[in-house]
């Protein structure tokens, strides 16, 4: 829940009270993989989901999930997904698809841009 | 059959909102998303980490001529009174996200206190609108 902060491990190993190198052992034994690798997974499944779901620039959902170089980003989403970020949202239809505007805004920016039809041009004649 | 989605509240200022609900509530953005065609309209919704299937959306008070000036400034003194909508959460143990969310600078306008349904505190967004936050009691086992 806390990943947008700048977590590290050793910030895991203090809040569960155990030295950082006894910590990354017993979170590898129980969870099969070691704490960064969990945290990063973590990390980069949100960073997914912003890009599939809000139009925010990479940089800024490279912030969002607690990263701050954008280069280890890319390659570590790379790794992961097989794209690199902005490859990824081009393969998703765009996040404007699924914002839900109300009809009355629809309606009103559905109605042409043009609006008098040039019966006002022709009285003005 | 349905399920509850998004429910909306009427925020003064989305980016205001954004960073309360992110920031001090701790919630997670779910979507948020500009249309330039449709007027710069912002769908922009929230939601706690644990609950990727409910969202609250963060609604911009339109402007003309989608909502008229008395309209949106009814809505407007709606929201400063408290009175435009009400969220209600719940959590396993109030006085303990009591003190995480005052520690994170969320504003209580009622400290925790016993109710005959549980214990039960409240405080508001940046936009005057209510949350209350209660531990309610097991009716049906105690």
């Amino acid at each position: 829940m806390r990943y947008a902060e700048p977590l590290e491990v050793g910030d895991l190993a203090r809040a569960a009270g155990l030295s950082q190198a006894h910590f990354s052992r017993a979170f590898r034994k129980a969870f099969g993989e070691s704490p960064h690798a969990y945290l990063l997974t973590r990390r980069l499944e949100r960073a997914a989901a912003l890009l599939r779901n809000t139009d925010d620039s990479v940089a800024d959902i490279c912030v969002a999930v607690g990263l701050t170089s954008i280069g280890s980003f890319t390659t570590s989403f790379k790794r992961m997904f097989g794209t690199p970020p902005a490859a990824y949202r081009a393969a998703f239809p765009p996040a404007a698809t699924f914002a839900q505007v109300p009809a009355c805004v629809l309606r009103f920016y559905g109605r042409p841009q043009l609006r008098t039809f040039r019966e006002d041009d022709r009285a003005a004649r | 059959m349905y399920r509850i989605a998004t429910a909306q509240l009427w925020v003064h200022d989305q980016d205001e909102a954004l960073k309360f609900y992110t920031e001090k509530l701790g919630m997670q953005v779910r979507s948020d998303v500009t249309v330039p065609e449709l007027g710069n309209f912002r769908w922009l919704t929230v939601s706690p980490a644990n609950q990727e299937d409910i969202a609250i959306v963060l609604m911009a008070i339109p402007g003309q001529p989608i909502m008229d000036e008395q309209t949106a400034q009814d809505v407007r003194e709606l929201m400063a009174k408290g009175f435009a909508g009400t969220v209600f959460l719940t959590t396993d143990d109030c006085q303990a996200a009591y003190e995480d969310l005052r520690s994170r600078g969320v504003e209580f306008v009622e400290e925790p206190e016993e109710r005959p349904y549980g214990i039960d505190c409240g405080f508001r967004d940046p936009s005057g609108n209510n949350f209350r936050l209660t531990q309610v009691n097991d009716l049906v086992n105690s």
